[in-house]
C-alpha cells in the first residue's frame, strides 16, 4: 500500500473498500473483547471459521472479530447481518447448528436469543434488547462493525473523514471554536471544558507542544477506555490528530495502563497502519501537517493517572504529582506546553467535527452535552458498558438498562466516581447523571465506573475498601494524604472488627477535612469522599457496628456467625467435605452443625449448600 | 538474561532513556522479574543512576525484583470484584497455596498477586491466570482452576 497523499486518495480507497465489502452477502460478527474472550470467544471464532470454510461459504460470508459490544454479561455475542440476528452466550458447540440452521436455512434458533430475565420475552435483533434500546451509542456503537485490526473497517464506517475535513477546510481556531461550541467536557473525571484547555496550550508561547491520551484508567471497576482502545483504536488516533492540529503539536503520547495487553496490541497495529497509509507521520494526506504518536506504558500506579504525574512518567521519571504552580497545559512534558485528555474525551472529537457542534449539543442537558459511557457493574442484572445521554436519571440506568438487582434483592447504593467518588442511596435515584448533579450530592461523575450495591453490601466495608486502596496508592509525598488515609483506614478497620468507639465518627470527619484541605493532588483532596458520603447516607450502619457490634449487611466477619438451619439441612455432607477448617460436625444423613470456634466465616459452606440451609447471623 | 537480549530491548527503544519503563516491562515480560544484572547493565548503557531504576522497580506495583512462580495468579480486588466477593476468593487461594499476595510457593509453582482492576469488571469476580481470564469465579471453583492451570 502506498501512502495516501491527498483527501481524494482517501476517498478513493474508502470507495474501493466499500465495494469490496459489498460483494459478500452477509456478515457474521463475533465479539472478541476481553470479556467475551474469557467465555471462550476465541474458540467460537475459530470454529466459525472452520465451519464457514467446510460449507464453502467463504465467498458469501464475511466473518468479523469485533471489539467489545458492551453487553459482557451475555457474551460471547454473535450477530448476523443482514437481519441483525443476535445470539448470546454462544459456545463452540453451538456453531455447526448456527451455520446450518440460521446461515443456510435462514431459521432462528430460539434458545440462543436473548431472553429478558423478568418477562421471559425473547428478542431477535440486537438493537431491540432493552439493554441496548435505551442507549445512545454515538461513540461505542461503531465497535460492533469494526475489526480493530483492520483499518478498512474503520474507513468503511466513515473513519478519518473528520480529520480530512479538519485539515482541508478548517483553521485551528475553527476547530477549537467547534469544540467549545459543543461544550465538550473532559471525561476523565473533572469535567473541565476541553476547548478551553486546548486554547491555553495553543496560545502558549513555544514551538514544541504535545498532546496526550490518558489511558491509565485507574478507577477500579471501570473499563470504558479499555473497550474503546481495544475495539476502535483508530477513533482515538483520529481524535488525537485533530487535537494536535488545533493545538499546534507535532508529537503525541498514549499513556496506557500496563494491565491491558489487548489494547496495547490493537493500538500498536493501528499506529503502524496509520503510518503506512500516511494518516500519521509527515505531510499527512498531503496537507503539510506532521504528527507522530508513541505509546508509553504505565505499571500499576493509580496516582500516575494524575496529569503532572503522568507527564513525569512519560519523561521516564517516577509518576508522582508535582505542585502545579504552572499548569501542565503551559508547562508539561520537558517543560513544554502539553494537553492531556482522557480516551473518551478524544473519542468525542471526530464525531463533533463530522456532525457539527449544533447536532452534538442536542444530546444531553443544559450544561452537560453529549453522552457518557459507564461501566455498569456489581450487583446488577445486566452488567456491561452502557452509553447514555448525560442527564439521564440514575434509576433509569440501574433498572431499565441494568434490569435491576439480581436474585430479587433490595437495592442499597450506587457508587460513582471511583476512589474519589461517593455512594448514593435509594432516595437519590432520580438524580440526573451528570458532572454537576453528582458533585452536588457529594459524589462525582468520575471516569464512568458505576458500581451497584445491594442489601448484602456493607457500607462501612465499602468505605474501608476504598481507604485501603487509597492508602496503598498514595505516593506519600504529602503527610496529610499518606497519614490521613492510613489513619482513616485503621479506624474503619477497627469498626468492622467490632472495636469501634463512639468518638470514631467525629474523628473520621476531622481527618477527612484535614486530608482534603491540605493535600497537593486530587488523590488526597478527594480521598475522603467515600467516607463522607457513606457517613452522610448510611450513618446508621456505622452506628450499628459501633454501638451494637452488628453488621446489618452481614459482611464483616468479626460480627457474624454461620449456623445451619436444622429444618432445611438433610445432612448430605457437601459442605462438610468442602469446609477448609473441618468445622462442620455431625453424622451424614442427619442435620449438621458448625463449630463456631474453628469456623473462619469463609462462606464456602453457604455457597456449597443446595438447600439454602446455611444461614448468617 | 543474555547481554544480546538486553541490547535488543535497548535498541528497540533507540537507547532513549525516557523509554526506560517500556524497557523494564519488556525485560520483566521475558524474565518474569527484573534481575539485578539487567538493571546494572541498563543503568550503565543509558547513563541513568541505578538508584533511579530501583526507585521505579519499587514504586510500581507491576514491577518486581524477585522471581515469580511458574504459574502466575492475579486476583482482581477492584471495586466491582470486591462487592461480588473477591475477598473470599483471595482468602481461599491464600489458604490453598499457603502464601500471601506478593509471595511465591516454596516449590516455585505458583505466585499470587492482587491487582486493582483487570478491566473485565462485568465478569466479576475475575482472576487472571497465566494471561487467561477467569470470570464469575467463586471459592468453589478454585480447586479445578488450580489443577487446570498447573497441568
Ligand atoms: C489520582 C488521580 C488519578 C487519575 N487517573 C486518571 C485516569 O486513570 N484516567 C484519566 O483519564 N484521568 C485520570 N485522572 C484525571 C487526570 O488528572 C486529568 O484530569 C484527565 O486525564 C484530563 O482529561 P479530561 O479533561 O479529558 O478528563 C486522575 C486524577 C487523579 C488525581
Ligand atoms: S474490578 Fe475486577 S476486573 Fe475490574
Amino acid at each position: 500500500m502506498h501512502r495516501l497523499t491527498s483527501v481524494e486518495e482517501l476517498e478513493k480507497i474508502r470507495k474501493i473498500t466499500l465495494e469490496e465489502k459489498s460483494k459478500k452477502s452477509s456478515c457474521l460478527t463475533v465479539c472478541l473483547g476481553t470479556g467475551c474472550q474469557a467465555y471462550a470467544g476465541q474458540r467460537v471464532y475459530e470454529t466459525l471459521k472452520k465451519e464457514i470454510t467446510s460449507h464453502n461459504l467463504t465467498a458469501e460470508i464475511e466473518l468479523k472479530a469485533t471489539g467489545c459490544r458492551g453487553f459482557c454479561e451475555q457474551g460471547p455475542i454473535l450477530v448476523l447481518y443482514p437481519g441483525e440476528i443476535c445470539y448470546c452466550r454462544v459456545q463452540p458447540e453451538n456453531v455447526p447448528d448456527i451455520i446450518k440452521t440460521t446461515v443456510i436455512e435462514n431459521r432462528i434458533i430460539e434458545d440462543l436469543l436473548y431472553q429478558d430475565p423478568v418477562t421471559g420475552q425473547r428478542f431477535i435483533k440486537e438493537s431491540e434488547i432493552p439493554f441496548y434500546r435505551n442507549q445512545s451509542r454515538i461513540i461505542l456503537g461503531a465497535n460492533r462493525f469494526i475489526n480493530p485490526q483492520d483499518l478498512g473497517d474503520y474507513l468503511a464506517q466513515g473513519g478519518y473523514r473528520a480529520l480530512a475535513k479538519t485539515l482541508e477546510e478548517m483553521t485551528p481556531e475553527q476547530v477549537i471554536a467547534e469544540i467549545e461550541k459543543a461544550n465538550l467536557r473532559g471525561r476523565g473525571g473533572g469535567g473541565f471544558p476541553a476547548g478551553l484547555k486546548w486554547e491555553t496550550t495553543r496560545r502558549a508561547p513555544a514551538k514544541k507542544k504535545y498532546v496526550i491520551v490518558n489511558a491509565d484508567e485507574g478507577d477500579p471497576g471501570a473499563y470504558m477506555d479499555r473497550s474503546l482502545l481495544e475495539g476502535n483504536p483508530h477513533l482515538i488516533l483520529e481524535g488525537l490528530s485533530i487535537g494536535a492540529y488545533a493545538i499546534g503539536a507535532d508529537e503525541g503520547f498514549i499513556y496506557l495502563r500496563q494491565e491491558y495487553p489487548l489494547p496495547l496490541e490493537n493500538l500498536s497495529i493501528a499506529i503502524k497502519q496509520a503510518e503506512e497509509y500516511g494518516l500519521l507521520g509527515t505531510n499527512i494526506l498531503g496537507t503539510g501537517f506532521n504528527f507522530s504518536v508513541k505509546i508509553k506504558r504505565g505499571a500499576g500506579a493509580f496516582v500516575s493517572g494524575e496529569s503532572s504525574a503522568l507527564m513525569s512518567a512519560i519523561e521516564g521519571k517516577i509518576g508522582e504529582p508535582r505542585p502545579k504552580h504552572i499548569n501542565t497545559a503551559l508547562s508539561g512534558i520537558n517543560g513544554k506546553p502539553s494537553n492531556l485528555n482522557n480516551v473518551e474525551t478524544w473519542a468525542n472529537v471526530p464525531i463533533i467535527i463530522e456532525k457539527g457542534a449544533e447536532w452534538y449539543t442536542h444530546i444531553g442537558n443544559a450544561t452537560n452535552k453529549g453522552t457518557k459511557i459507564f461501566s455498569l457493574v456489581g450487583k446488577v442484572n445486566n452488567t456491561g458498558l452502557i452509553e447514555v445521554p448525560m442527564g439521564i436519571p440514575l434509576k433509569k440506568i440501574i433498572f431499565d438498562l441494568g434490569g435491576g438487582i439480581p436474585g430479587g434483592k433490595k437495592f442499597k447504593a450506587v457508587q460513582t466516581g471511583g476512589p474519589s467518588g461517593g455512594c448514593l442511596p435509594q432516595h437519590h435515584l432520580d438524580t440526573p447523571v451528570d458532572f454537576d448533579h453528582l458533585h452536588e450530592l457529594g459524589s462525582m461523575m468520575g471516569s464512568g465506573g458505576m458500581i451497584v450495591m445491594d442489601e448484602e453490601t456493607c457500607m462501612v466495608d465499602v468505605a474501608k475498601y476504598f481507604m485501603h486502596f487509597l492508602k496503598d496508592e498514595s505516593c506519600g509525598k504529602c503527610v496529610s494524604c499518606r497519614e490521613g488515609t492510613r489513619k482513616m483506614y485503621e479506624i474503619l478497620e477497627a469498626i468492622t472488627l467490632g472495636q469501634g468507639k463512639e468518638e470514631d465518627i467525629p474523628l473520621l470527619e476531622e481527618l477527612a477535612w484535614v486530608t482534603s484541605n491540605t493535600s497537593l493532588c486530587a488523590l488526597g483532596r478527594t480521598a475522603s469522599n467515600p467516607v463522607l458520603s457513606t457517613l452522610k447516607y448510611f450513618r446508621d450502619e456505622y452506628e450499628a457496628h459501633i454501638r451494637e457490634k452488628r453488621c446489618p449487611a452481614k459482611v464483616c466477619k468479626a460480627l457474624i456467625q454461620y449456623t445451619i438451619d436444622q429444618e432445611k439441612c438433610n445432612g448430605c455432607g457437601r459442605c462438610r467435605n468442602l469446609c477448609p477448617q473441618k468445622a462442620i460436625e455431625g453424622e451424614k444423613g442427619s442435620p449438621l452443625t458448625i463449630n463456631a470456634q474453628s469456623c473462619i466465616r469463609c462462606g464456602i459452606c453457604r455457597e456449597a449448600c443446595r438447600f439454602e440451609a446455611v444461614i448468617v447471623r | 538474561m543474555k547481554e544480546k537480549e538486553l541490547e535488543n530491548i535497548i535498541n528497540k527503544y533507540r537507547a532513549d532513556p525516557t523509554e526506560i519503563m517500556n524497557m523494564l516491562l519488556d525485560i520483566q515480560e521475558k524474565e518474569k522479574f527484573l534481575p539485578k544484572t539487567a538493571l546494572s547493565y541498563l543503568s550503565g548503557k543509558l547513563g541513568l543512576p541505578l538508584t533511579r531504576l530501583y526507585q521505579m522497580a519499587t514504586f510500581y506495583e507491576a514491577l518486581s525484583l524477585t522471581p515469580s512462580g511458574r504459574n502466575q495468579i492475579h486476583v482482581c480486588t477492584g471495586t466491582a470484584c470486591h462487592v461480588r466477593g473477591a475477598d473470599g476468593i483471595l482468602n481461599k487461594l491464600e489458604q490453598k497455596l499457603s502464601i500471601k499476595p506478593g509471595q511465591v510457593t516454596p516449590d516455585q509453582k505458583f505466585s499470587l498477586k492482587t491487582v486493582n482492576c483487570l478491566g473485565a469488571c462485568a465478569l466479576g469476580p475475575v482472576l487472571l491466570v497465566n494471561g487467561e481470564y477467569y470470570g464469575h469465579m467463586s471459592a468453589l471453583k478454585i480447586d479445578s482452576m488450580l489443577q487446570r492451570s498447573s497441568e
